[in-house]
């Protein structure tokens, strides 16, 4: 019944032309902005037209830009999607039908379904140390706006991004994390995004997450959709990381091939913070994260890792920029990308060293292995240096697999399929090790397996999807 | 041997930036049809040649400058250049001909044309501004059946092979700049080695540009037939000036079944003052295509000159087993900006490429990396290494590698690696305690790091090459 | 020959060497013992002028001339040489380009023409076989892929290149086995004269078994506590250093 209400939304964005996808956006923010507004929180909507503006100048991202190069979003962005302006409830209470599937773990468990945050049922039960809040980004901003104000846009709207550009317009809710000085969340963060709806549905939503000085925190984003619907989701999260703080950031995406993932992650780390971020794409349909670290302290550690596995006709284009403003930072990157079917993998690594960032170490490894004569890979790793007392270094490879190791362990008894899992398993390894929540670790160990093995095909592990 | 070159080099400044006063054809600045047809008049040219020029032109109408590369070019005005200068005496029959301030200045650039270069076994021709002044050996090398000319003369003798091959490795449509080359150029050289034949010497063509507000856009097209060899050297200087000068040459190679060709550059066309004040704005297109089966192109470049350069040498493999390389050392200083690498797209089966770059960035200069390697679906067994690695002297100069991989075959392997470092202090410092000074310190140590790409260059490029080296980092360390 | 008076010097604010005095003479060999981090190798960067090393007081005299105030390649052709723990690689430099580069600065400080290139050869030849190096070491790089013995054999082979006054072994028997030590020191004692003196630092005593010292000086926490004959050396072998700590610990209170 409430969908209808999507679908008219639906409809009004139809009238345009089809294919022309950019100008029916542009007809409905022009049309619809006033509601737009009036279903988000005046922070939010005060960049809001010129995101719009923005948006209207960059348009969607091609191929022809350089960092898009890898990312062909042409034919998912054609589609017509219904958009949720008005913010129609959506019949689906996550907290009944989710069960998480990572066996241990104790998290804090959040939920955005499409673009809105999903109220949580019990803020007391859950026993958050004294001063940390998490909720809705549009409640909150409504509630404090002065602890918004400092934070939301300030890494996204500088972006010539037309996704960033396109969400900033658009959303209208999102996830929101607030550490306060000195506080230490000792469990996880879950953060699970549903999709669910029974047309071609858009979501845009907006995270934010604040960690002040000297906190920690550990969040777990797990991208899942649940209807056999055409999604996109356009997400963007920022991410400020104060001094002396430490975040890691897990996200994993399993979901089906009709799913179009637009992700940008912006973390802001400050002097001698620590930030892990991993990357997994595990399932999914047509996916592009960016992820883009900014140093702007010294003494700053960062490990930014990913993995894709990808068959069929997935499309996984990763672009990583880590940029070192100060001294004295040290970065990691490992990628790792197994690639069958007529998949189709990207890669961009880009590592940029500021004038006075001396005394930088940074690293980074992208490897990848195609299994067999249809799939692609495109990698990009580049450096661009400024400062002249650093050690950079990158290498990335393409290949296949180790012929010799197989025979090795075929001499040895084993089957040539078992061979080629174990190598494929080992291959991903190390990017999993990067994980520091131990139950996560052992449960992605397990589907990795899972999926190297064809078992996981789809979105499995969420109760809803069976 | 670096002892005796660290004792010939005091001086940091450039050395080959004179001019030389002699007589020159120049036609008016500006770009135009009427232009365009006046170049092809002065050369009497066929009307097949004309047409592509004019083919060429149109296209290139229709074209803006690519702004991809990690370079600040400043606004060139086409329509300020003039497009076509000679030394006034034209296609010398023999040596006596030649005017003798010319080849005054080609002595003086250590490049006699006399026919007792026959014992340094290299043959030359020799290009000032725009035009040909002389190619040495012609007779005996034509005994061979190798064709070593000028551009202007293979039109004029060999045009069924100038037609055949011109253009066949970068069509006229092929960027901004090779475009705007097919239009206007003016002359350059033209080398076919006949099957089964090995070039028993090196050819060697040297470019100078010397009228001011000029560019010059020669082109070289190289054709090694089945089963044959060639090594082919180039070198460039240009006088100083406080204007800039734009060079815009396309090179082309075709290798045959069973061909090898080794192509070898020293750049160091003027490269501006140390504030940044004039210079060559060089953006050359290079391409070769290994055509045949078992054919080899390998690349060679020691780039020290111009205030700008966009240059990135490329193979096609074809042929099933042909192999490429391109070796390259990069060196900028003061305000110069270079971004220089390479292609390497395999088609064929079994081939494959090498890629050895080392950049070296003092100053205030920017020096880039960026190279593509491409293996297309039908490429079975490709194989590519590349490394680049650069090095940083001082703490105002960028050190960028943009490296490109694109794989569509499953038994492909490509690896790059790249590192970007500083100068090694405790390498000075141990040079210093065995009582070398820091400046020779910097020098020995340079070119070690730039030692693997030297040692492939012939021996008298690679003397000359070291010498650049050391010239052109003099003054970068403080 | 050398006079080192009062010396201090520290490395990124941190006082390594805390007022060592030490005097050495023509024809000496002096041993410098000590535990790790007394501060032995700071000694030898010191008095080579490593830029990492900064003095703070004290002066050191060589031959008369101020030597903190020579630049490190100075040094060098005053006619210092030390052997390094940790012989740096520079790849791509030939060992005979840079040795010639070096030899032919060392003659120019004394106002000498250039070595000739037959001359040099024979100079190499002569000096390769002092250390029993390998004709093929001399053609490649400088260090890079030696082994740690060829490495520690190269150093001395360079040092008998360049003929220095006073050489600083630091560590030289380090990782050494028996065989590479022996040519080491042969080549050391070799190359000894009247003009010239040694020091050796060095951790254990093995080595003074093939280079006897005339003296031998503990150092310890930046400075020299200890000094005798080289039976010191054995009494350090047997005992250790911890009674030597003892000893000044006890002294200071």
């Amino acid at each position: 019944m409430e969908n209808k209400t999507i679908i008219a939304e639906t409809n009004s964005k139809s009238l345009s032309l089809a294919g022309v996808g950019e100008a029916s956006y542009i007809d409905l923010y022009k049309q619809h902005h006033e509601s737009i507004k009036k279903h988000s929180a005046a922070v939010m909507n005060d960049s809001r037209d010129a995101s719009f503006a923005l948006f209207e100048e960059l348009r969607f991202p091609t191929t022809a830009l350089e960092n898009y190069k890898y990312s062909d979003l042409k034919a998912a962005l054609a589609i017509d999607y219904g958009l949720n302006i008005n913010r129609i409830p959506i019949p689906v209470n996550p907290y009944d039908v989710f069960k998480c599937d990572v066996p241990g773990i104790q998290s804090y468990l959040f939920f955005v379904v499409n673009d809105a945050f999903y109220p949580t049922m019990d803020t007391k039960a859950l026993k958050l140390p004294e001063g940390v809040i998490i909720g809705s980004l549009k409640e909150i901003a409504e509630t404090r706006p002065e602890l918004l104000k400092e934070y939301y846009g300030k890494l996204s709207t500088s972006k010539k991004d037309g996704l960033v550009a396109f969400n900033g317009a658009f959303a209208q809710d999102g996830f929101f994390m607030y550490v306060p000085k000195n506080v230490q969340l000792t469990k996880p963060v879950q953060l699970v995004n549903i999709m669910r709806s029974d047309v071609d549905f858009m979501a845009n939503s907006h995270n934010l997450i604040i960690l002040e000085e000297g906190a920690k925190a550990q969040l777990l984003v797990c991208d899942h959709t649940v209807d056999e619907v055409r999604f996109l989701s356009n997400r963007v999260t920022e991410v400020f990381v104060g001094e002396h703080a430490t975040y890691e950031h897990y996200k994993l995406e399993n979901t089906h091939t009709k799913t179009t993932n637009l992700s940008t992650l912006l973390i802001d780390q400050r002097a001698s913070s620590n930030v892990i971020a991993n990357v997994i794409t595990l399932h999914n349909g047509v996916t592009r994260n960016t992820v883009e670290i900014d140093l702007d302290g010294e003494h700053c550690e960062t490990q930014l890792c990913g993995m894709v596995i990808g068959d069929k006709n997935q499309q996984v284009d990763n672009f990583t920029s880590i940029i070192h403003n100060k001294p004295n930072c040290n970065s990691h990157e490992l990628f790792k990308y197994v690639l069958d079917g007529f998949a189709k993998g990207g890669f961009t690594g880009k590592l940029l060293v500021a004038k006075d960032a001396q005394k930088t170490t940074a690293f980074q490894t992208n490897r990848n292995i195609l299994l067999n004569k249809t799939a692609k890979m495109r990698t990009k790793p580049q450096l661009e240096i400024y400062a002249d007392d650093v050690k950079c270094s990158h290498g990335a490879t393409i290949g296949s697999l180790d012929e010799t190791a197989k025979f090795y362990m075929q001499s040895r008894g084993i089957s040539e399929p078992e061979a080629r899992l174990l190598l494929m398993f080992a291959f991903t390894n190390d990017v999993i090790e990067f994980i520091r929540i131990p139950a996560l670790q052992d449960r992605i160990k397990m589907l990795v397996e899972k999926r190297l093995r064809g078992e996981l095909s789809k979105c499995e592990g969420c109760v809803i999807c069976q | 041997m670096s002892t005796d070159i660290l004792d010939q080099v005091t001086q940091g400044d450039y050395k080959y930036g004179f001019t030389t006063d002699i007589e020159t054809d120049i036609i008016p600045i500006g770009l135009s049809e009427e232009v365009v047809r006046l170049i092809s008049a002065k050369k009497n040219e066929p009307e097949w040649m004309l047409e592509f020029r004019l083919k060429a032109y149109r296209h290139w109408l229709t074209m803006e400058m690519p702004t991809w590369a990690h370079l600040t070019v400043p606004n060139i005005d086409y329509q300020s250049i003039a497009y076509y200068a000679a030394p006034r005496k034209n296609a010398p029959k023999s040596l006596d001909e030649v005017d003798p301030e010319l080849l005054k200045t080609f002595e003086k650039l250590g490049i006699p044309l006399q026919e007792r270069m026959a014992l340094s076994g290299i043959a030359v021709d020799a290009v000032m501004d725009s035009v040909s002044v002389k190619t040495t050996f012609k007779e005996s090398l034509s005994e061979l059946g190798i064709i070593f000319c000028s551009f202007s003369e293979a039109v004029e003798h060999h045009p069924d092979l100038v037609q055949k091959y011109m253009s066949s490795v970068v069509p006229y449509t092929d960027n901004f700049f090779a475009t705007l080359n097919c239009a206007v150029f003016s002359d350059g050289s033209f080398v076919y080695i006949p099957k089964g034949v090995r070039c028993p010497m090196e050819l060697s063509t040297y470019f100078r540009i010397n009228a001011m507000n000029t560019g010059q856009f020669e082109r070289t097209l190289i054709v090694a037939d089945e089963d044959s060899y060639v090594s082919y050297l180039e070198g460039c200087t240009a006088p100083m000036r406080d204007e800039n000068q734009l060079h815009a040459a396309i090179v082309e190679i075709v290798a045959m079944k069973n061909a090898e060709v080794k192509y070898s550059t020293v750049q160091n066309w003027y490269p501006g003052d140390k504030e940044g004040k004039g210079g060559i704005y060089n953006f050359v297109t290079k391409r070769g295509i290994c055509k045949g089966d078992n054919s080899k192109i390998s690349w060679t470049q020691v780039e020290t000159g111009s205030a700008i350069t966009w240059k990135y040498p490329s193979c096609i493999l074809l042929g099933d087993n042909s192999s490429a390389e391109f070796y390259s050392v990069a060196v900028t200083n003061h305000h110069q900006q270079a971004d220089t690498g390479t292609k390497m797209l395999h088609i064929g089966k079994n081939t494959s490429s090498h890629i050895l770059s080392k950049g070296i960035s003092a100053g205030k200069s920017q020096n880039s990396y960026r190279g593509l390697v491409k293996v297309n679906p039908a490429a079975e067994n490709a194989r590519n290494f590349s490394q680049c690695d650069s090095l940083l002297l001082g703490d105002k100069c960028g050190a960028h590698t943009f490296p490109y991989m694109e794989v569509n075959n499953d038994t492909a392997i490509v690896e790059h690696e790249a590192t970007t470092s500083k100068i090694n202090e405790d390498q000075i410092f141990y040079c210093n305690q065995r009582g070398i000074s820091t400046e020779d310190a910097v020098g020995l140590i340079v070119n070690g790091y730039a030692k693997e790409v030297l040692n492939k260059l012939p021996m008298e490029f690679a003397v000359e090459a070291q010498k650049l080296l050391q010239i052109t980092l003099e003054g970068s360390v403080g | 020959m050398l006079e080192i008076k009062n010396l201090h010097a520290n490395i990124n604010g941190k006082e390594i060497i805390k007022g060592l005095s030490l005097t050495v003479n023509a024809g000496e060999i002096h041993a410098i013992m000590g535990p790790n981090g007394a501060g032995k190798s700071t000694l030898s960067s010191v008095l080579t002028g490593n830029p990492a090393f900064t003095v703070t007081e004290g002066q050191v005299t060589f031959n008369g001339k101020n030597l903190l105030e020579l630049t490190p390649e100075d040094r060098s052709r005053e006619g210092i040489f030390l052997s390094f723990q940790y012989p740096v690689e520079i790849p791509g430099v030939s060992m005979v380009n840079f040795m010639r580069t070096a030899v032919n600065e060392h003659r120019k400080y004394k106002n000498l023409d250039p070595i000739s290139a037959t001359d040099f050869l024979r100079l190499m030849r002569e000096k390769k076989e002092l250390v029993e190096m390998d004709n093929k070491l001399a053609n490649r790089s400088v260090n890079e892929g030696f082994s740690g013995g060829e490495k520690k054999r190269n150093e001395i082979f360079q040092m008998a290149m360049l003929n220095p006054l006073l050489s600083i072994l630091d560590e030289t028997d380090s990782g050494l086995d028996i065989d590479a030590l022996r040519i080491v020191a042969n080549g050391v004692n070799k190359l000894k004269s009247p003009d010239n003196a040694s020091i050796v630092i060095t951790h254990y005593q093995r080595l003074l078994d093939y280079i006897i010292p005339d003296f031998v000086h503990v150092l310890y926490d930046g400075r020299i506590v200890k000094s005798g004959g080289k039976e010191l050396a054995y009494e350090l072998e047997e005992r250790g250093y911890d009674w030597i700590k003892k000893e000044v610990e006890e002294a200071a209170i």
